[in-house]
């Protein structure tokens, strides 16, 4: 075998960063999240590097798969800065409003139209959902092994796997074969730097825009339609309290504070 | 109850997913049992069931059914466990197939959330995922509360169409059933059967558990958490003398987290780590973003230090301390001194 065919899942995601600007349009309840600048989902970040590492060792080909409008084909860009070889968008206006299942759908139906493929990395969350959900969801639909969690990985030349996945409190040595969807933890590397000559490389790579019907999937088991989960109401949650300040240099702060942990009955 | 002679509308049973870790119940798996058992009671009455897959496990199963469930699948063989999603995906898909319940609950450890969207691709229905909230209308549709943005949007997500209606639920968010000498059945199941046909295409060869050390977050009286304002491993060394002093347990944040200052991610309290309710809560240099804070809105009294009097933080706070936590946390720790003192001395009035 002369290295293996890698697709690593990516997600443009309004920056983490901003999170704190996301508000709740009070007239129509939907959520106004104007002016957030997208970047690569972060954990994404690390499923690259993963593939970028493992191409360096046995060679083969990376190819980045994302299920985003093409108005952000700008961070794929960025993305291919990093490394790889390709990259697919999937676009369509059928894909709209898909929950975690039907996001699935349309990506293991992409990732069938770059196949065949060895593995399929992808973050093992993404920032703004967070669900956790898609690695699982796109091995069961793609028929093959699949794991989340990932922290340590490592593939033999003959496609023998080896995995280490985070558990509470400790962790899982887990033993298969490629093909597998991998969903790896941030723990698992340090993602590059882009340098300069990858900048300048990304601008000769290509980048695909594939629709519902190039994917062949059906537009009825993708998007609003498609998904078994409804959205209902949005509220902001509030953590607010009564927030007393206490006054006074540190001794007397420090004996405030002794104060009421004794008045809650944990100390003396 | 169920009241006898009427029978109960048909809104279909309200599973749970129990999980074995090391030797014991996951204490999420409690967790979402006493929501469950709480669910039922406030829907009107349904059946509660817990399904437990596992290996050796039948003592495990009688402690599901006397803390409540009427009803606990055990499927016991040594090729489930430890947990793998495929043998385990395998067994519950064809029970929920079998016994059709109309929801299924999972905690969102680790193997739940390979688990619960393993499941939910196979049958092709609706997965709430890391729910902060749950709730069961009298007709039987489960409202899934999620947390998105960082804790910064709370939404209500329904599986209207499908069933089961499928989430995975945080942990910490729910209290276990209260002690009650129930007794529920166990009925145990045919695992050959069950795993009859399946490929099992991954392999666990070691399993790793370690204790961390100290106290442990869930269930301390006093957590003392620290944020990216403390600045280095150091100073952190300050909060472990305090919470030593206290016998409490040390939290931090995610950028705390993510700079080494702490033991492990054990440590880190909110959105993608724990929830915690003490009886107090100690910050030390927390900006205080939803991602921290939602995981301590159930503490008892929070308590914030912090040298920039405009930290968000201080919004969620009870008790607001403009200052630097390096006076701050030596001055406490010698006023806790003499305080223990002094009761040493003493006996306490109490």
């Amino acid at each position: 075998m002369s290295g293996f065919h890698i697709v690593v899942l990516v997600k443009p995601v309004p920056d983490p960063g901003c999170y704190d600007r996301v508000e709740i349009d009070p007239a129509t309840g939907a959520l106004a999240r104007q002016g957030m600048p997208s970047v690569l989902n972060p954990s994404d970040r690390h499923a690259l590097e993963e593939a970028l590492s493992l191409q360096e060792r046995h060679g083969g080909r990376v190819t980045l798969v994302s299920m985003t409008p093409e108005s952000s084909a700008e961070t794929l860009r960025e993305a291919l800065a990093m490394g790889g070889d390709e990259a697919v968008i999937l676009s369509d206006r059928a894909f709209a409003g898909s929950d975690s299942l039907a996001t699935s759908r349309v990506l293991a139906a992409g990732i069938a139209k770059v196949a065949p493929f060895d593995l399929v990395l992808a973050g093992n969350e993404s920032a703004d959902g967070g669900t956790v959900h898609v690695p699982s969801q796109v091995g069961e639909l793609l028929g093959v092994a699949h794991l989340a969690n990932v922290v340590r990985l490592e593939v033999d030349a003959d496609g023998s796997v080896r995995a280490r996945t985070r558990i509470e409190n400790g962790y899982v040595e887990m033993e298969g074969a490629l093909p597998m969807v991998l969903g790896v933890r941030r723990e698992i590397n340090t993602p590059r730097y882009t340098s300069l000559m990858g900048v300048m490389a990304s601008q000769g790579k290509p980048i695909r825009v594939l629709g519902a019907e190039e994917i062949g999937i059906d537009g009825s088991r993708v998007g609003m339609d498609g998904s078994n989960m409804r959205p209902g109401k949005l509220s902001r949650p509030e953590y607010c309290r009564k927030g007393e300040r206490v006054k006074g240099d540190p001794e007397e702060a420090a004996a405030r504070i002794v104060g009421i942990l004794r008045a809650e009955g944990v100390l003396g | 109850m169920t009241g006898e002679g009427k029978a109960p509308v048909r809104r279909g049973a309200i599973w749970i997913v129990a999980e074995q870790a090391g030797g014991t119940l996951a204490p999420v798996s409690l967790e979402i049992l006493g929501q469950a058992l709480r669910m039922a009671r406030a829907a009107g009455g349904c059946e509660v069931a817990a399904v437990l897959i596992g290996k050796d496990a039948g003592g495990l199963a009688s402690v599901l059914a006397w803390l409540g469930a009427d009803k606990v699948f055990l499927v016991d063989d040594p090729r489930l466990l430890p947990f793998q999603n495929d043998t385990h995906g395998a067994v519950l898909t064809r029970l929920i197939v079998r016994e059709d319940p109309g929801v299924v609950l999972f905690g969102a450890s680790a193997c739940g959330e390979e688990l619960a969207p393993t499941v939910a691709a196979r049958l092709d229905t609706g997965l709430g995922a890391h729910c902060t909230n749950l709730d069961l209308s009298a007709d039987g549709l489960l409202m899934m509360g999620v947390l998105g943005f960082g804790g910064r949007v709370h939404t209500e997500m329904f599986c209207p169409a499908r069933r089961p209606q499928m989430a995975s639920v945080k942990p910490g968010m729910f209290q276990p059933p209260p002690r009650a000498d129930r007794k529920g059945i166990v009925v145990r199941e045919d695992a050959a059967a069950l795993l009859e046909g399946e490929t099992i295409r991954l392999r666990a060869v070691k399993v790793v558990r370690k204790e961390p050390e100290g106290v442990p977050l869930e269930g301390a009286d006093v957590v003392v958490a620290g944020g990216f304002g403390i600045g280095g491993k150091e100073p952190w060394a300050l909060l472990d003398d305090l919470a030593r002093e206290l016998s409490g347990a040390v939290g931090c944040t995610r950028p705390a987290l993510d700079e080494g200052w702490t033991s492990g991610d054990h440590a880190m309290i909110g959105t993608s780590g724990k929830t915690v309710r003490p009886k107090v809560y100690l910050g030390f240099g927390i900006s205080g973003s939803p991602h921290h804070t939602v995981g301590i809105k159930d503490a008892g009294v929070i308590v914030s230090v912090n040298s920039d009097p405009r930290a968000p933080m201080f919004e969620s706070s009870d008790y607001c301390v403009v200052s630097d936590f390096r006076k701050i946390v030596p001055a406490l720790i010698r006023e806790i001194r003499k305080v223990k003192g002094d009761s040493l001395r003493e006996p306490s009035p109490a």
